[in-house]
């Protein structure tokens, strides 16, 4: 359970420049698609991995791709997501710093079988040191021939430009992004029409993520079926998880999806445990998944060990269950608050709310005023069922996820820790304190565990 | 959303901007990557390097030297500075300390170092101090998570952050002369 199709290079020194990555091999999933392959085959390639997109939807590639409008004569584009701002996560981060050229290999191969001749790489402003990383990359790729007009002597030309944001969460949704791209302010827009049709420029338009976009590299070379092999049932492949929190051995792991989560939150090859005391809670996707208390994250509610897949990991729907999300991992241990980390996601919710649409503007403003009494000692047991109200009125109410995501952590909070809350309410003296756990964890009263 | 300064809104008493020469041709090289009549499309990257040739704020007479350039309304530079959370739109000090408060990171420490930043610097999140070296903001998760808890001060992270080694890095910024720049290569 350790193959690495995307970090198998990451200790070798000078990968990051195109020398080394071309001896360890890189490169050559442009040679064969371009020289060998057609577009549509390098698209029947990427459907029969079964990739499904990393960015935290786990949408099919294959399929977005092949829903891509094909007018002719209207330029076609590829925009790489590189905005990762979901609390959590940083393996896109890792991934660019350590291989700037995986990313530009699979920019290379995938604009090829899109059709499209100018793609962008649009990254959080806040990771300009990395954007210089991915320029010189670009620049070594295009003065090799990787890159510019006439690639590999076979027609093809492709241009790719990096562009910075400058400080939004809200960029990462995807039309939120196109709309930043297009030197406006970041409002979602209002789906259909979808990219694919309607994208940047009004072209049609593939956004996938960074590491979408890197395993398209494994997958061209070894060819679909092969990167299927990996995994368990519509989960396919490996997938980077990025792990924080209270756990021994923080940092970009590449797993196997199928990995159990025990063995993913517990051994040294991992995660390495809890840091000296016992673990609480997990988010395993990155703030916008539902939290989850440690049990229910090792075994599902039947009692099954659960595994890092899409299917495992939201088994139970939203009763007992969560996300892979982006792969953004962070463990509580019985130190931290609930109701402290429930209001700090909703500042952000709060923050990052673009404001268009009321339930999600309002909604969260609300929510943190409701849960920042609460985590003060100030809050009255009808705010935990105020709390609910809310946040049932915003999911689905709105133009784009980000109020979904708004949402859900506080209702997994209260479904999950609710006797918690309570707490609060019966001992405001007790929680004043920020660090009102360390001394005297909270003791949960344990559920029945058939829901 | 938004920056988390007031904004200044006037030019009374703010000083003027000009671009420089290498600024200009950096802005014009921008501006010529985007498909023809999509020059907009180089709003963002261009508002950096104002900010960054105006003492680390975008000032009126900045921004509406942006829209000159760019052939833009004034208004459609203004709406789009204020959304981000990277645009200053009042003065800063020459170092901008910013703490992540995220989640993930409060998780391994994020708010003791704040409140540890708070009284160092004798200052409130928000607030410059008096010298005009440092400002401190206190800003969402920067995809450094496992490394936190952590600051960013232009373009350089700095994690794994304890008390003492905030306390070496305020000293070392004190004697920089140079501004930290989110443009800085
Ligand atoms: C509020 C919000 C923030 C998002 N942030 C990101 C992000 O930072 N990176 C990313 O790749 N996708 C993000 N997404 C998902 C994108 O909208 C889009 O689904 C994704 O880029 C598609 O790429 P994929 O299919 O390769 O995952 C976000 C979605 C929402 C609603
Ligand atoms: S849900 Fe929130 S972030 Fe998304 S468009 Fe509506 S107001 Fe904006
Ligand atoms: S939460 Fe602070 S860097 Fe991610």
């Amino acid at each position: 359970m350790g193959r690495k199709l995307l970090l198998e290079h990451e200790n070798v020194p000078g990968i990051a420049g195109l020398e080394v990555y071309r001896a360890k091999g890189g490169y050559r999933s442009v040679e064969k698609a371009l020289r060998t392959m057609s577009p549509e085959a390098v698209v029947e390639e990427v459907k029969k991995s079964g990739l499904r997109g990393r960015g935290g939807a786990g949408f099919p590639t294959g399929m977005k791709w092949s829903f891509l409008a094909k007018p002719p004569g209207v330029p076609r584009y590829l925009v790489v997501n590189a905005d990762e701002s979901e609390p959590g996560t940083f393996k896109d981060r890792y991934l660019m710093e350590r291989i700037p050229h995986l990313l530009i290999e699979g920019m290379i191969t995938s604009s090829f079988a899109l059709g499209a001749n100018l793609a962008f790489i649009y990254i959080r402003g806040e990771y300009f040191h990395v954007s210089r990383i991915l320029e010189r990359a670009i620049d070594e790729a295009r003065a090799a021939g990787w890159l510019g007009r006439n690639i590999l002597g076979t027609g093809y030309d492709l241009e790719i430009h990096v562009q910075v944001g400058a400080g939004a969460y809200i960029c990462g949704e995807e039309t939120a992004l196109l709309e930043s791209l297009e030197g406006k302010r970041g409002n979602p827009r209002i789906k259909p029409p979808f990219p694919a049709v309607k994208g940047l420029y009004e072209c049609p338009t593939v956004v996938n993520n960074v590491e979408t976009i890197a395993a398209v590299v494994p997958i061209v070379n070894d060819g679909g079926e092969e990167y299927a092999k990996i995994g368990v049932g519509r989960s396919t492949g490996t997938k980077l998880i990025s792990a924080g929190g209270n756990i021994r051995r923080p940092g970009v792991y590449e797993i196997e999806l199928g990995v159990s989560c025990d063995e993913f939150i517990n051994s040294d090859q991992w995660c390495g445990g809890v840091d000296g005391r016992a673990f609480k809670a997990v988010v395993p996707g990155g703030s916008s998944v539902p939290i989850v208390p440690y049990e229910l994250f090792l075994r599902t509610a039947a009692g099954e060990p659960r595994l890092m897949t899409y299917e495992s990991l939201s088994d139970g729907g939203f009763a007992t269950g969560t996300m892979l999300g982006s792969g953004g991992f962070y463990a509580y241990n019985d130190a931290q608050c609930i109701v402290r980390s429930t209001w700090n996601h909703t500042r952000f919710y709060r923050h990052e709310s673009c404001g268009q649409c009321s339930p999600c503007r309002e909604g969260t403003g609300w929510m943190e005023k409701v849960l920042h009494r609460l985590e003060h000692g100030e809050g009255r047991l009808e705010d935990i069922d105020l709390l609910w109200d809310i946040q049932r009125r915003i999911e689905g109410n709105t133009i784009c996820p980000l109020g979904d995501a708004a949402a859900w952590p506080v209702a997994s909070a209260i479904r999950h820790f609710r006797d918690e809350f309570e707490f609060h309410v019966r001992h405001p003296r007790k929680v004043k304190d920020p660090r009102h756990f360390e001394k005297e964890p909270f003791v949960r009263t344990p559920k029945p565990a058939a829901v | 959303m938004g920056a988390t300064l007031k904004a200044v809104t006037t030019t009374e008493g703010v000083a003027p901007f000009a671009f420089s020469e290498q600024a200009l041709a950096e802005c014009r090289a921008i501006m010529a990557r985007y498909p023809e009549g999509r020059s907009k499309s180089a709003l963002i990257p261009i508002l950096h390097i104002a900010q960054a040739g105006n003492d680390g704020w975008l000032s009126v007479p900045a921004m509406d030297a942006v829209a000159a350039l760019m052939g833009l309304q004034p208004i459609e530079v203004y709406e789009v500075a204020s959304f981000y959370s990277m645009f200053n739109l009042r003065p800063v000090g020459r170092h901008v300390l910013e703490i992540c408060r995220t989640t993930p990171c409060m998780l391994r420490g994020g708010d003791a170092l704040i409140a540890h930043a708070e009284k160092r610097l004798g200052i409130h999140v928000g607030e410059t101090t008096r010298d005009g070296l440092f400002t401190l903001k206190a800003v969402e998760c920067l995809g450094s998570c496992g490394t936190a808890p952590m600051l960013q001060c232009g373009a350089k992270y700095h994690e794994d952050l304890t008390p003492e080694a905030f306390d070496a890095l305020i000293e070392q910024l004190r004697s920089t002369a140079l501004r930290s720049n989110y443009t800085d290569r």
